[in-house]
């Protein structure tokens, strides 16, 4: 293998329905810092049938090359196109380190195309890095449900992939006079390569207003709350702060009180508001792999020996049943007063 | 036709607790499981079997000690366990490790489909699933809910991605990652859990599979490697508000909030 070769940042662009995702939009900012240190170019990667709003927006967030792969056969995610045409697109133009979003299809993307090319995936970053003497992206990650962080290099293989998870780096600011250099590229994949087709999609329960990922607060209920109807308080003091969206811990999903979407932590989304207010929440480890950077913690619970206390910069030791209705009240006066 | 079930024996990760004074990951004492999800796997293909027809075989790698898991495989409705086991492929990362299953499920033979876990509770990649699928060059369906036959060879399976269900046909043979909503994992019985115990879980060695290329397995094999592991250190030294009554505590926090600029 020569290295010298494989140049470039790219960026996996993973659309729904002809939107790019949000978490590739956080890797292009990302991924500039990243190929601004080994003087790349960072690239986008859209793969679909109907492309023109994503190469719109990634252009915006600021990209210096867009390779765009358009076809009928990749109207929706399916590993045997997507993959197929991923592969195709790194043997004609090599790049250096490929970054995907850590999604459902994302994870699904990089282990095939990987695996086809025959290089190494480091699974589910939450730091990236580069060492600039060899160029090795330095991968960081939760292993052992977050107990554990360790640190991967892909040495001697290009190029050196890693899906990241979403929410862990902000996207930049969109700026519409940007442009880019658009390259399409003429792939297609062969109908008999592919071996899986949707045949119905069945839409989930989409929230009303914020997720949890998008909200710059935070306030997060858990297994203290009790119950689906108890969760109104919760969502009471959401409602009060600005930008404000209701998480959850596993426990309080498992309960059926919230739906998943709302679920933070290590098998649900990563966040980092400015803050996060977590009302009846242990602060079990999986819990806090989503949540420990925020930029300020406030913890509510009535256990002073709870582990969320640790990583709090405000904790209450209280009823959140008395605390939080308090505390609605005390941010509703300080709205009425401004 | 064969029923392919891979199953990791990871220790219970509830269990692990740092040493405070090295900060390193305390794993004496802490009990080896199946991996969690991987129960779900075994009782998708046990139903699979059940519904239409087939034989369960369970495969795993890992050292000796992972014959436990193999056996309990077995209490859990599995016909047959094989352990794939050798110094070489130690140190093996998903790439590796989802190579040497690939080797080992052709020497079980042909199979209609196979059954992962989304994600093992340790390595936590969720890699070796559908990388495996891929050193096969099958199909394969990650996240997966449900799995049905339609006619003689289509296999529907319904899969989660974040904005919902998809529902999609798939040729045979292929692969299904699945997760712990596809299904409740069933109990052992006494009596399923004693024969388990008397049974042979035979093994397959790097010298049992011929045609392995051996620049492929182990640590040799990995393109990734782990350069260093750590535990964060990321208490903080917060403030626990002191008040008398939950208004007090409310007013003191937002005054705090409101000092710091976040409201
Ligand atoms: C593989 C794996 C993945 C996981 N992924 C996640 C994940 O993504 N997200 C996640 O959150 N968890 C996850 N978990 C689960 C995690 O280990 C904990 O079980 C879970 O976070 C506990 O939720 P909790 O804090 O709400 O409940 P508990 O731990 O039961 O805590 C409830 C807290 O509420 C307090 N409380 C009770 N009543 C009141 C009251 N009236 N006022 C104030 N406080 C009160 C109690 O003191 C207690 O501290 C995962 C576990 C595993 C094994
Ligand atoms: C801290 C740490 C970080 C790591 N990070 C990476 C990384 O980023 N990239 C990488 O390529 N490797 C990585 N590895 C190596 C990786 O953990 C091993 O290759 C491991 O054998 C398989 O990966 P996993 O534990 O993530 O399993 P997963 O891929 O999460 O397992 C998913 C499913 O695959 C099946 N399966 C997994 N392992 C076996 C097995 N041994 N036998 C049978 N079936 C199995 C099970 O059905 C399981 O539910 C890491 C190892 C450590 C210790």
């Amino acid at each position: 293998m020569n290295f010298e070769e494989y140049k470039n940042l790219w960026v996996f662009i993973e659309t729904f329905q002809g939107k790019p995702k949000d978490v590739g939009l956080e890797l292009l900012n990302e991924g500039r810092r990243l190929a601004d240190l080994t003087q790349e170019r960072l690239c986008a990667v859209i793969i679909g049938s109907d492309v023109d709003e994503s190469v719109a927006k990634v252009t915006a967030y600021g990209v210096d090359d867009v390779y765009v792969v358009k076809g009928k056969e990749y109207e929706n995610y399916c590993s045997d196109s997507y993959g197929d045409a991923m592969a195709k697109l790194v043997r004609k133009f090599k790049p250096a380190t490929i970054l995907i979003g850590a999604t459902h299809n994302g994870r699904d993307l990089g282990s095939k195309v990987a695996v086809t090319l025959q290089t190494g995936l480091t699974a589910d970053c939450t730091n990236l890095d580069v060492d600039q003497e060899t160029e090795n992206v330095i991968w960081e990650r939760p292993a052992f449900g977050g107990n554990l962080y360790a640190q991967i290099l892909c040495a001697d293989s290009r190029p050196q992939m890693g899906t990241v998870r979403a929410g862990v780096f902000k996207k930049g600011e969109p700026d519409d006079s940007r442009t880019a250099n658009v390259i399409e590229v003429d792939i297609h994949t062969p109908q008999e390569l592919i071996t899986t087709k949707l045949r119905e999609f069945i839409k989930g329960e989409e929230p009303a207003d914020l997720k949890p990922a998008e909200a710059n607060i935070v306030v997060a209920g858990g297994r203290g709350v009790g119950s689906k109807e108890n969760f109104s308080i919760i969502q009471k003091l959401a409602d009060e702060l600005d930008g404000a969206a209701v998480g959850a811990s596993r426990a309080a999903v498992d309960a059926g009180w919230v739906p998943h979407f709302r679920q933070v932590g290590q098998t649900g989304t990563t966040v980092t508001p400015e803050l996060y207010i977590a009302c009846g929440i242990s602060g079990a480890i999986q819990h806090q792999v989503g949540m420990k950077d925020s930029a300020t913690i406030v913890a509510i619970n009535k256990d002073p020996d709870a582990p969320i206390f640790e990583i709090a910069d405000y904790g209450i030791v209280g009823d959140l049943f008395k605390v939080v209705p308090e505390l609605t009240k005390a941010i509703k006066e300080l709205k009425a007063a401004k | 036709m064969n029923i392919i079930v891979l199953i990791k024996q990871v220790p219970d990760t509830s269990e692990i607790k740092i040493d405070p004074e090295t900060n390193r990951l305390m794993r004496a004492g802490v009990p080896s499981i199946i991996n969690p999800v991987d129960k779900n796997a075994i009782e998708a293909a046990v139903q699979y079997k059940e519904e239409y027809g087939g034989k369960v075989v369970v495969l795993s790698m890992g050292p000796s000690q992972a014959k436990k898991a193999l056996k309990e495989s077995l209490a859990l409705g599995a016909d047959e366990a094989y352990l794939v086991t050798d110094r070489l492929f130690g140190g093996s990362d998903t790439y590796a490790t989802s190579y040497i299953l690939s080797e080992a499920i052709k020497k079980i033979g042909d199979f209609d489909i196979i059954f992962a876990g989304q994600q093992a509770i340790d390595g936590d990649t969720g890699q070796t699933g559908p990388s495996t699928a891929q050193h096969l060059g099958i199909s394969r369906l990650t996240y997966v809910v449900d799995v049905s036959l339609e006619g003689e060879d289509t296999v529907i399976v319904k899969r989660e991605v974040e904005e919902g269900i998809e529902v999609i046909a798939s040729k045979k043979p292929l692969l299904c990652t699945v997760t712990k909503a596809i299904n409740k994992p069933r109990y052992a019985t006494i009596k399923s859990i004693l024969a388990a115990n008397q049974a042979e879980i035979g093994e397959i060695t790097a010298a049992d599979l011929g045609e392995i290329d051996k620049n492929k397995i182990g640590l040799k094999g990995s393109p990734t490697r782990v350069k260093k592991t750590f535990t964060p250190d990321i208490s903080k030294n917060g403030e626990i508000i002191a008040a008398d009554t939950a208004e007090e505590a409310a007013e003191k926090l937002v005054d705090k909030l409101l000092a710091k600029n976040v409201l």
